[in-house]
């Protein structure tokens, strides 16, 4: 490559790298492709995308003499413009985990014993077959759900699908984003959705609240928030702990935690008195606005400085900062959303100011996605659905729309109401961190027959299996095509980039051998996933060929923004922007959100609250060599002042107690003024107790195992984990 | 209040530098030892006392080879990349006081061989005949074994000094950043040098003269200590941060137990006793100069590489 | 001569490590060893905190105990752009050089060598930038030629204000924090 850099290099030979391996300073350029990676010489950059996390940020990675060596991010990528975040980078590391499952496993003593057998792929598939059988004979195929997060879950959806189960689910609604997603559908009748549709590098002024962007990596978002600091946007941040966000705020509001609302109230409460709302806009798109101000303007500073413990004037100040930038004034809407159990209504509140300052759909706020229109593969029809799904009996929470209750799934398996649930497929999510209060999730599996956990490592829901299936991981198979709605359409595509270390293999081989086996085998009609992947994508008129070289292909990019010509389209029941919703309170709910008081913490407890650390995603990236390093252990954040009173010093181990009694591992001590006294702080995902993940086993405390105790919301279903309070076990 | 949080771990440098362990305080200890003894056998060659036939002051520059040779074998073991320690001898390095110490190793042993060779001892003779008649021309030439002596005595300075140049140069450890830290070694070396022949002198007078002249070096050693300090702590906080490590911090029990009580103090008070024969001559009190000179050596090299800029950097 | 040296603007930097893990794969930087890290500092009492992020590494310094420490001359200075390298094949493994930096920025190798921040030279020298400067999901490090007043980080410095780290311990480093 000389003195080329790597920018130039890949606009030059941007058509022949992918296949063609490229020997640095040799003349021997081109390797034939057909040979095996591992064998190949010279270094070689494959484009794929990024399986970390759920942001799908396209990669390049590089194989020198046929090992895997760096990945870095595709220039060709809007997501990542090039600039993989610190998982993504790290991601060489889930290629060599000494801890990867190896091979096909079946249980050979209890559950949660993680006693094994190694089998082969066969012999696993027979079993799965044979109990998925029985179970279709004697419950129906309705008894089967999936539980699955990521794309990679895909084929095996479509394999339950087409086994004829309604039950598919993912923690990431009920658990996470859903109240989220649920507050702006009723407002704006539509969804924030993944990759969040935040116009943050154009915004003016930004608003988070419930946010700690910069240790949540999005790498979009952190990009954008990153351009906004630059161009000095004003920040204001609310948190009861002093993020890294925070410190590059203008204004930081230390809120008491589970009193967001009561600030929302009172910031919609002062735009409204003092007219600083968009009235062009709201008139034009909106209704219920007469309503909505009768509702909201009660709420003065002084009385949300009470709940909050946020000062008057800040909470003036910070209103009219929000104005004054508006309609460039983007209040984010945060992702996990899942706090307290009026979270539909609090993430509805989030919506509703972004309404008055005119945000939605415009430049600097939220601006309209658009998405690569690529054929659905050509498949025969499903069979028809003979049941509902269990997850939400008798639509007990009207609003759950779109997605699945994943702890309603968890209900039914444990009642065996509406009807049993015999078996559960999980792809990609430990169920036990995901899912509130660990006891109700073990008692569920052990009413199944059948549990496969499909998993890249010995994950500690892979320890409650009855089969685990070792899956490749993202740089080792392919994947189906990443269309996310984003700022401009592109389609990305997840291909191989080296061979599995073992027995591993990809989701769809798996999904197509079992379906094969159980007489399924005309719903998996194409050859191989390159057939599949190929056939859709001629559909549009793309190649694979084509998409293998460059990652990336996008589309035509079109307005965003209302002002640009964006048609503004509202699916409410109203078509408009609901101030008022009428659909809430025909359901008996509040039609403009309302404050609840939430319990404060008994004499000698600290609410337990947690949250995202750069370097890892969740509990499934402690065990990568290269993220462990990084951060090999998560700490318990305690005030100064609190840490005093207890006799904890900064550095000892100690261990926590819950309400109910739970004690957690322990966990070392953080001393620190960044965070307030009424709270502690972790990081989540820590704290496993999967003793085949032999680097993390043990390894801090988990926030999963202390929480549980949940509140449910009732417009969704969705279940808030920020109601446990924790003291300090000192004799750790 | 200020926190700091560095994500750095690596070994031996985080949370405090340790990258030198035992091996340098034993090379620099025993470098010193042997320096001090070199001065004091060339002293006594440069003074013509070489005829005094019961001097320990010949069996010293064996027993300095002996334990050059290991201190240098301790250097050898700390080494981590120990198959290109040759490296050291295809340049040299003018800013570099380790360079320097290797090329005066180089000058030192030749300079001890000569001493030794004015007089070999009876078993050395017993194997190489040769040497009687070496040491029988040598000793024919008064001026040559002065001129012995006086090498001697100056590689024996270079080398002890350089043990307290190599560490006062790494700037980055306010402890070890004083310039006085050369003479405290160099007077630490000559104080232990003089107890061990205080120790093993058979000959009354000699061991009397060198209980003397240790005496001396260790009042010296507490007056050097005395004003290294004052320079420390009227320095900038990380060299006051530094002192105080010794003076009221983690390593002051064991610098005030083990190098000024047990290694200076007390075997000064006893040894001031018995050369005014108030007391009998005990061997308890030089061997607590030496391990004191030792343990001198532990807590400089450990302190040192704890003492850190970065406490005035971050208060 | 080029002086090649770091601009980190420490009001973007949100401490991800991204920089750290760039680096540990673009140079195979041996598990638990680190040749970049990241300092967060904060003051006062909350909820009235001033904090600063800051990537750290070895400082390039224009006044380098480290290399006047070598004996060996293993640790030296590059004739481009003035970087400071050690040369695997000269080094004795006798740890001055870590003892000498005031920045701790130096470690020994478990190949025995003493090891650091290169400015990922082998980049630089096909006119790419270092690993850590070109993943940063923040943009919040500029690398170049500090004596080329037309360059970015020269403009960066003429324009914002800046620190460097313990400049009382008269190294001369040259990366710059912008604050
Ligand atoms: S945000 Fe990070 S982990 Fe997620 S897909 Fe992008 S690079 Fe990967
Ligand atoms: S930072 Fe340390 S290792 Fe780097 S040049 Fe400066 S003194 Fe040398
Ligand atoms: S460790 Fe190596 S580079 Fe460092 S001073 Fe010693 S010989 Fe030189």
């Amino acid at each position: 490559m000389n003195s080329l850099s790597r920018r130039k290099f890949l606009k030059i030979s941007g058509a022949t790298i992918a296949t063609a391996a490229v020997l640095a300073g040799s003349a021997k350029t081109f390797v034939k492709a057909s040979k095996k990676i591992s064998e190949r010489k010279g270094l070689e950059i494959i484009p794929t995308y990024c399986d970390l996390c759920f942001w799908k940020c396209g990669a390049l990675a590089y194989i020198e003499d046929g090992k895997l060596w760096k990945v870095e991010g595709n220039p060709a990528d809007p997501l990542s413009n090039g600039r993989l975040c610190p998982r993504g980078t790290g991601g060489v590391g889930a290629h060599y985990d000494p801890d990867r499952l190896k091979s096909p496993l079946i249980r050979k003593s209890l559950r949660g014993e993680e006693k094994w057998i190694d089998v082969t792929w066969d012999e696993a598939f027979d079993y799965i077959a044979e109990k998925m059988i029985k179970i279709k004979n004697e419950y129906g195929p309705e008894s089967v759900a999936l539980f699955s997060h990521g794309i990679g879950g895909s084929f095996l959806k479509h394999l339950i699908r087409a086994y004829g189960s309604p039950n598919e689910t993912a923690p990431s609604f009920a658990q996470c984003r859903g109240p989220r997603e649920v507050g702006f559908e009723l407002t704006f009748g539509d969804v924030v959705g993944s990759p969040e549709r935040t116009d943050i590098e154009n915004t003016r002024c930004l608003t988070l609240i419930g946010s700690h962007l910069g240790e949540n990596m999005h790498n979009t978002q952190v990009q954008e928030f990153s351009r906004a600091v630059e161009r000095g946007a004003s920040i204001i941040v609310v948190d009861p702990r002093f993020s890294v966000a925070a410190s590059k705020a203008k204004y930081y509001l230390p809120i008491k935690p589970g009193t967001d609302l009561a600030l929302l109230l009172a910031w919609m409460s002062i735009i409204v008195n003092e007219k600083l709302y968009d009235a062009e806009y709201i008139s034009k798109y909106g209704t219920g606005f007469d309503l909505f101000v009768a509702e909201v303007s009660k709420y003065t500073p002084e009385w949300a400085y009470v709940e909050t413990g946020i000062e008057p004037d800040l909470i003036r100040e910070t209103a009219r900062e929000m104005a004054r930038y508006k309609p460039a004034s983007l209040v984010h809407p945060g992702r996990h959303a899942t706090w307290y159990g009026d979270d539909a209504q609090r993430s509805r509140a989030i919506a509703l100011l972004n309404a008055l300052l005119g945000s939605w759909g415009r430049k600097g706020g939220f601006y309209q996605t658009h998405s690569f229109s690529i054929p659905k593969y050509p498949y025969p029809p499903y069979p028809e659905l003979k049941k509902e799904s269990v997850h939400n009996p008798n639509n007990k929470y009207p609003f759950a729309t779109g997605e699945q209750i994943s702890t309603g799934i968890r209900e039914a398996t444990i009642t065996g109401k509406p009807y049993p649930i015999k078996g559960w497929f999980v792809y990609g999510t430990n169920l036990m961190q995901a899912l509130p209060n660990q006891n109700e999730t073990v008692e569920a599996i052990q009413n199944l027959d059948l549990m496969v956990v499909v998993d890249v490592i010995p994950s500690e829901i892979a320890g409650w299996a009855d089969v685990v299936l070792p899956e490749s991981v993202y740089l080792e198979r392919y994947d189906d095509l990443n269309t996310s709605p984003f700022k401009e359409a592109f389609v990305g595509i997840r291909q191989p980039v080296i061979e599995e270390p073992n027995d591993q293999k990809p989701n769809w081989w798996m999904a197509k051998k079992i379906a094969e086996k159980i007489g399924l085998g005309n719903y998996f009609p194409w050859k191989d996933v390159e057939e599949y992947l190929d056939t859709r994508l001629q559909a549009a008129d793309l190649s694979l060929q084509e998409l293998k070289t460059k990652g990336i292909i996008k589309a035509p990019q079109q307005p965003i923004y209302f002002e640009d010509g964006a048609e503004p389209e509202f699916l409410t029941p109203s078509g408009k922007i609901e101030f008022y919703s009428s659909q809430l309170a025909e359901a008996g709910f509040d039609p403009v959100p309302r404050y609840t008081k939430h319990p404060d913490p008994p004499p000698g407890y600290f609410r337990l609250i947690y949250g995202r650390a750069p370097v890892h995603t969740f509990s499934k990236t402690q065990s990568n060599p290269l993220l462990k390093d990084m951060m090999d252990e998560n700490e318990l954040w305690v005030n100064t002042d609190i840490a005093e009173k207890y006799g904890l010093n900064h550095g000892v181990y100690i261990k926590l107690k819950n309400q109910d009694g739970v004690v957690s591992n322990k966990i070392k001590v953080r001393v620190t003024e960044r965070i307030r006294t009424d709270c502690v702080y972790m990081v989540h995902g820590f704290g496993q107790k999967s003793r085949q993940l032999r680097s993390t086993f043990n390894k801090g405390a988990s926030d999963s195992e202390l929480i549980t105790k949940y509140t449910i919301d009732p417009l969704m279903g969705g279940t808030a984990m920020n109601v446990n309070f924790v003291t300090f076990e000192m004799e750790a | 209040m200020h926190e700091i949080f560095t994500t750095r771990n690596n070994p031996y440098v985080d949370p405090i530098m340790a990258m030198w362990e035992w091996q340098i305080p034993v090379y620099l200890f025993l470098g010193g030892m042997v320096a001090g003894m070199m001065i004091i056998a060339g002293y006594f060659l440069f003074s013509g006392r070489h005829k005094e036939s019961n001097c320990a002051c010949f069996s010293i520059p064996f027993t300095s080879l002996i334990l050059l040779s290991l201190g240098m074998f301790a250097l050898f073991l700390d080494l981590a990349h120990k198959p290109y320690v040759w490296r050291l001898y295809t340049t040299f390095q003018l800013k570099s006081p380790m360079s320097w110490g290797a090329w005066i190793l180089i000058l030192v042993y030749p300079a001890l061989i000569a001493n030794i060779l004015i007089r070999p001892s009876q078993w050395m003779i017993n194997r190489v005949p040769k040497l009687s008649e070496i040491a029988g021309k040598i000793q024919q030439h008064h001026i040559l074994i002065r001129n012995i002596g006086i090498l001697n005595m100056l590689f024996g300075l270079m080398l002890g000094a350089y043990t307290g140049v190599l560490l006062s140069t790494l700037g980055s450890r306010p402890l070890w950043n004083t310039s006085l830290l050369w003479v405290l070694f160099l007077v630490s070396g000559l104080s232990a040098a003089a107890a061990y022949v205080h120790l093993v002198a058979k000959n009354k007078a000699e061991s009397e003269l060198l209980a003397k002249a240790d005496n001396g070096f260790l009042v010296v050693e507490l007056f050097v200590f005395v004003m290294m300090f004052l320079g420390l702590l009227s320095s900038a906080k990380p060299h006051i941060e530094a002192a105080n490590l010794l003076l009221n911090g983690a390593y002051a029990p064991i610098f005030w137990v083990f190098v000024i009580g047990m290694g200076i103090v007390i075997p000064l008070i006893i040894q001031l006793l018995a050369v005014n024969h108030k007391v009998k001559h005990t061997p308890i009190a030089p061997i607590m100069v030496i391990v004191g000179g030792l343990i001198l050596r532990f807590v400089i090299v450990s302190a040192g590489q704890y003492s850190h800029w970065f406490n005035a950097h971050f208060h | 001569m080029a002086r090649f040296g770091m601009v980190i603007d420490t009001k973007k930097c949100v401490g991800c490590q991204d920089c750290v893990i760039a680096c540990k794969t673009e140079n195979k930087v041996p598990e638990g060893h680190d040749r970049d890290w990241i300092v967060t500092e904060s003051h006062g009492k909350f909820p009235d905190i001033l904090m600063e992020i800051r990537t750290e590494r070895c400082n390039h310094c224009s006044n380098t105990p480290c290399v006047s420490c070598c004996p060996t001359g293993a640790s030296h200075i590059h004739d481009v752009g003035g970087v400071v390298l050690v040369n695997h094949d000269l080094c004795i493994g006798c740890k001055a050089c870590v003892e000498s930096c005031p920045y701790d920025a130096r470690f020994i190798h478990p190949d025995g060598y003493a090891d650091k921040c290169t400015f990922c030279i082998h980049r630089v020298e096909k006119g790419l930038k270092p690993a850590c400067v070109e993943v940063c999901p923040t943009y919040c490090m500029h690398f170049g030629d500090l004596d080329d007043p037309n360059s970015e980080v020269s403009k960066l410095l003429q324009s914002r204000k800046y620190h460097v780290n313990l400049p009382e311990a008269g190294t001369q480093p040259n990366i710059f924090y912008l604050i």
